[in-house]
Parts: structure tokens; sequence; C-alpha cells
């Protein structure tokens, strides 16, 4: 007989239910980190999420907040108005590469820029996760998707897009950082990120932006185990973790 | 209610001193000709007012900004002219989804296309039979005075609360760049609890509150859609029209917003040189006033219907009135202001028969 043993404990603000995510997915631990740190910070009775649009689009049903669902792309231009609407409350937008990066690079540019005292969490799997696994601008050079059977190659789909690199050269930015979660050092320095990115907007100094390198192992065809591996061996390399942008640790030197 | 003053405004003006009025907290703009008035003033009277004004990086951003402001249960606005509005069906299919309470003018221009930056009623279709994806309507408001576009635009705030549901003012270029005397007016009572019981502010003390417009559950879309045809039903309780010596008459012009009013005018000519026409100029678009013709078709009347464009709400009034009778067709092309003198003709062929 299998016995189930909970060995950590859920943060408040996570619900106490299965996700509809695949075996070996990192939406679930970037929601947990989310949550860790909407918890530690106590901001979960202030804390306004606005979802996007991609495999997270329920995100709402993991994290007990005042939720509102926003078309493709356009969460930064729908967190503005819920931030100028509400200012004293913590809002953040919670997007894939394909929401992000593509059909929504005018308004993640423009919302950071403007320095919006918003968090923006950055899910970054290389990949369309929901429609199936179509080429996103993140999509590695070789990379085989459905819509890039070849692999991606540099002539004729350009380069993938670094997106932290990109958001940490704008004025209103106030934290951009690229972390992973594909194992237990990764997943560390990832929450102390997250956790810093909201303690930025509580002090007002600006957009904080978090990169996550995630797995999507379905449309990778891989197992959970062969794309964490791809993480550390593939996308790392070409997306290098670490700090791009952190307006108070340079007040502080 | 403040003391009755009158001020010498642009259409574009009186909308913007309308939501204010109103009560407005948030607008967020794009430039684009004829509205450029309206961001330009509430850049400064927003801000002055406690209000935050943002100019968007597109009409696209601005109407999703919109949608996240409405969704705090707050009243914002946004405003636009038709190529921009194009741009923002796709948020305004998502607020009518998720039964969002934004108010949005359109200080309509030529079209299809760049088109000009002239009057035009071309986006008629677009205003009141959707626009965006799915089944779903907006309260339509068209006003034919700069009177009344102050005086619609603090209703459409109302109204988009009452039904929680996008609300279009429906304006053109004649009426944004026309200067008109306007008495100004504030309305009593604003509930300051509006929106609260739903708008997001934080799961203080209860659970979360969620808006969306996505509904996969079995059963779960159709419930939605079910919901959102019986408000919309609801809905034509507020249909409102102006009637102009429409009693005696023998032909009922019907037209709406500026060419309404400049259609009064050739009737008030044509009136006193005995000439029986009255006119219909619908206020409300969504929910159009099919009754009040259904009514005046059964006692005999015969119809024309003027436009700037080229056949749109006609098809409406044919809907209204297909019992009983049919209704004539005069479209003034765009490009061009019309006058008075332009509706004589036709009116007097129509009133031949
Ligand atoms: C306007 C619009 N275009 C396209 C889609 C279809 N669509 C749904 S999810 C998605 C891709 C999401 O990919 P990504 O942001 O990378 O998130 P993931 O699923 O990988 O987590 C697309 C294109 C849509 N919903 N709306
Ligand atoms: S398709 Fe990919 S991104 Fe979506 S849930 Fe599955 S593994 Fe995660």
């Amino acid at each position: 007989m299998t016995q189930e043993i909970r060995v950590t404990n859920y943060p408040e603000v996570l619900t106490d239910r299965a996700s509809h995510y695949c075996p070996g997915c990192h939406h679930g631990t970037a929601h947990r980190l989310v949550a860790e740190a909407i918890t530690d910070l106590g901001l979960v009775d202030k804390t306004i999420l606005v979802g996007s649009i991609g495999c997270s689009v329920f995100i709402y049903n993991y994290l007990s907040l005042d939720a509102i669902e926003s078309p493709h792309g356009r969460a930064p231009a729908v967190a503005t108005g819920v931030k100028r609407a509400r200012p004293d409350k913590i809002v953040f937008t919670y997007q894939g590469d394909g929401d992000l990066a593509s059909i929504g690079m005018a308004e993640i540019m423009h919302c950071a820029n403007r320095g919006e005292n918003i968090t923006t969490i950055f899910v970054n799997n290389t990949v369309y996760g929901m429609t199936g696994g179509q080429m996103a601008p993140t999509t590695l050079v070789g990379q085989k998707t459905t819509t890039c059977p070849g692999g991606r190659c540099r002539e004729n789909e350009g380069m993938p897009i670094r997106m932290t690199e990109i958001i940490a050269s704008l004025g209103g930015v106030a934290f951009a950082e690229r972390v992973a979660v594909n194992n237990i050092k990764n997943i560390k320095k990832a929450r102390k990120a997250v956790t810093k990115a909201f303690e930025y907007q509580t002090k007002e100094v600006g957009f904080s932006f978090v990169e996550v390198l995630a797995t999507c192992p379905t449309n990778w065809r891989m197992t959970p185990l062969q794309a964490n591996k791809r993480i550390e061996t593939e996308m790392i390399p070409y997306f290098p973790l670490g700090n791009f942008k952190d307006v108070l640790a340079k007040e502080e030197k | 209610m403040s003391t009755p003053k009158r001020i010498f405004v642009k259409g574009n003006e009186a909308i913007s001193r309308g939501a204010l009025a109103a009560g407005m907290k948030c607008f967020f703009g794009y430039p684009i000709t004829p509205q450029n008035d309206i961001p330009e003033f509430l850049s400064q009277a927003l801000p002055d007012a406690g209000g935050q004004f943002v100019q968007a990086e597109s009409e696209v951003a601005a109407a999703n900004m919109l949608l996240g402001a409405a969704g705090c249960g707050i009243r914002a606005m946004t405003s636009s002219s038709s190529p921009g509005m194009s741009l923002k069906q796709e948020a305004i299919s998502y607020m009518a989804g998720s039964e969002l309470p934004g108010v949005l003018v359109n200080v309509s221009r030529g079209g299809p296309g760049l088109g000009d930056i002239g009057p035009s009623q071309g986006d008629y279709f677009q205003s009141v039979k959707g626009g965006g994806h799915g089944d779903y309507k907006l309260l339509v408001l068209a006003p034919g005075t700069v009177q009344e576009a102050y005086d619609l635009t603090i209703k459409a705030f109302d109204l988009a609360f009452k039904y929680r549901n996008p609300v279009l003012v429906l304006a053109d270029a004649i009426i944004g760049q026309m200067k008109e005397p306007v008495v100004p007016w504030v309305p009593e009572n604003l509930d300051p609890d509006e929106g609260q019981d739903w708008g997001l502010q934080g799961a203080t003390n209860r659970g979360p509150r969620l808006l969306k417009s996505l509904f996969l559950d079995d059963g779960a879309l159709a419930g939605q859609n079910q919901k959102l045809q019986a408000k919309y039903q609801a809905m034509q309780a507020e249909v409102d029209q102006e009637l102009f010596l429409t009693e005696d008459a023998e032909l009922i012009v019907v037209a709406f917003g500026s060419i309404g009013r400049i259609v009064k005018s050739t009737i008030r000519k044509l009136r006193a040189q005995g000439h029986k026409v009255g006119l219909v100029r619908p206020i409300t678009l969504f929910p159009f006033p099919s009754e009040v013709l259904l009514n005046l078709a059964k006692e005999g009347k015969r119809f024309l219907t003027i436009e700037h464009n080229m056949g749109q709400m006609v098809e409406d009034v044919r809907l209204s009135i297909r019992t009983v009778a049919d209704s004539a067709f005069h479209g003034q092309l765009p490009g061009n202001l019309p006058t008075p003198d332009d509706f004589e003709e036709p009116i007097l062929k129509a009133l031949e028969g």
C-alpha cells in the first residue's frame, strides 16, 4: 500500500488542489515561488493577479488571490490599468514567452519603461506550450518545433530573444533577474529573486521582472529528467542566469 | 447640483468634462484625430482632480488598461477614432465577456482604412453589431449636440455600472469639433460603494474574486452566454430617442447623431413650406428604438433613413418596421460636411413616394 506523505507545508496562498500541468512542468514550481514570496512578505490580502494566455491561464485556480484575465500578451497593459486604479495594491502579471515576447512585446516594453510599480513573472520554456509546441521568440537555434520542424534557423527566424537583458536596459526598471528552477540550488536563488521582485514593488521603486527558465517536457518530447537537464546544457548557456538590474543594490554601494 | 452656468466648448471638451463630472478616476488614451482634444484636456484636468491619466503605447494597450481599471470597480474611460476603435475591439470583447463596466468614446471619422479625418457614420455596424469576436452587445449612445455629448457621457458611466457592461459613446468629427453652449451639471449622490462588491481590491477578509471570460466546464459558457443575453434583453429598458414633429408627419426621417441634427434643420425648412415631415433620432443605437418606429409604421407613415454612410442603420430601421412598411434610404458619402440643403432633395423625393 502506498502512503502519501506531505513533506512540506503549503504557503497560505497556494490552494490545495491537483494541478493541470504535465508531469515535470516548471509552471507549478514557479507558481509556488510566487505563492511563497507573497505569503512571506505578508501581501496576500493586497495582491491582485493578472493572468495571461497559455498553459498558465488557470493560475487563478492555484493562487487564492483577487485575479483578472487578460487577452494574449496584454497582461502588462491590464496590470497598468489595475495599478492605476488601485495604486496601494500589489499587482503582478504571470506570462509565458509566447505571450510576453511575441504578441505582447509592445505591452511589456512600455509597461517596464513607464516604470509601473508592477512585478512580472516571465516563464520562458522556449516554446508555445498550450497550442501544441509551435516556435516561440525564445526557441533556441536548432530546436525543433511544430512550426520549425527542421529546427529554428537563424537566417529564416532570427535569433532567440533575450528578454531580461532588454528589459534591464529600460529606464523604468528597478529589478531584472533571470533564474532557473532545474535544481535545488537554482530554486533557492529563484525564490530570492521572486521575493525581491515583490519586495521592490512594496518599496515603489519601479518595474520588477523575473525570467524563469522552465521546462515543457511534453512539447520538448522529453522525460521530466531530460527536460531538467536541457535547461542546464542548452538553455542556460544562451540565457545566462543572474541579476541584470537592481537599482537598490546600486544605491547601497 | 452645481449652479448652472453656460460654457462654450467643443464636443470633445464636453465629453471630457462630462466624464470628470461623472467621477471618472482613470483615463487611457492614444492620439488620433479628431479626438485629440479629449486626451489633451484630460492629461491636465484628470490629475488635477485626483485621477490617473496614461498615454498608452497603442489603442490596444489603452483598451486593455481600461479593462484592468474597470475590473477594479472604478469609473474609467478611453477614447479614440475609427482606426483606433478597430484596435480596441479585442479588449472590448473580453470586457463584455468578463462583464466589466468601461466607457469608450469613438469620435468617428471616414474610412475604411486610414480614410480621412472628416466626419462619417461608417462605424455603425462595428458599434452595434459586435466589432470584436463573440456574441455580445455594447450599450451605444449617439449624441446629436454638444450638450448631449456631455449628458450622454455621464449617462454612459451610470449604464456601464448598472449593467456591468462596456458602453460606447459614438460621436463623430462634427460633434467632436463643433463648439456650442453647454450647461454643465454634476450628478447627485454618486454611489461611493459602486463596484465595491465585485471589483478587485485584494482578497481582504473574504474569498478571492475572479474576473474572467474563459468558461471551459461543461455548460459553463452556455450559462454565461445565457446570462449575457438576458442582460442585453433587460437593456431594452434604456431605449431613448428624440421625436421631432412626428405626430402629423406623412414621412418619418430616421437619422442619428450629427446627421440627425442636420436633418432637423432641413425638416424645419420643409415644414415652413407645408411639407409634413418628422424626425426620429435614435439616441440609443443599442438598444434600438424599434418599437417606436414600428408604432409609427402602424400609423401608416412612410420612412426615409439618412446616414453618413452607404447604408448601415437602415438595416435596423427595416428590421423594426418590416411587418408593415419599408424605408427608403439616402446615403451621404464621407469626405464632406453635409448641410441641411443637401438633404432637401432626398426628403422631397421620398415625400413624393
Ligand atoms: C489573440 C490570440 N492569439 C492566439 C491565441 C492562441 N494561444 C493560446 S496559448 C498560446 C501560446 C502561449 O504560449 P506561451 O506564452 O509560451 O505559454 P505556455 O503555454 O508555453 O506556458 C497561443 C498562441 C490566443 N489565445 N489569442
Ligand atoms: S504543455 Fe508544456 S508548458 Fe504546458 S503544462 Fe505541459 S509541460 Fe507545462
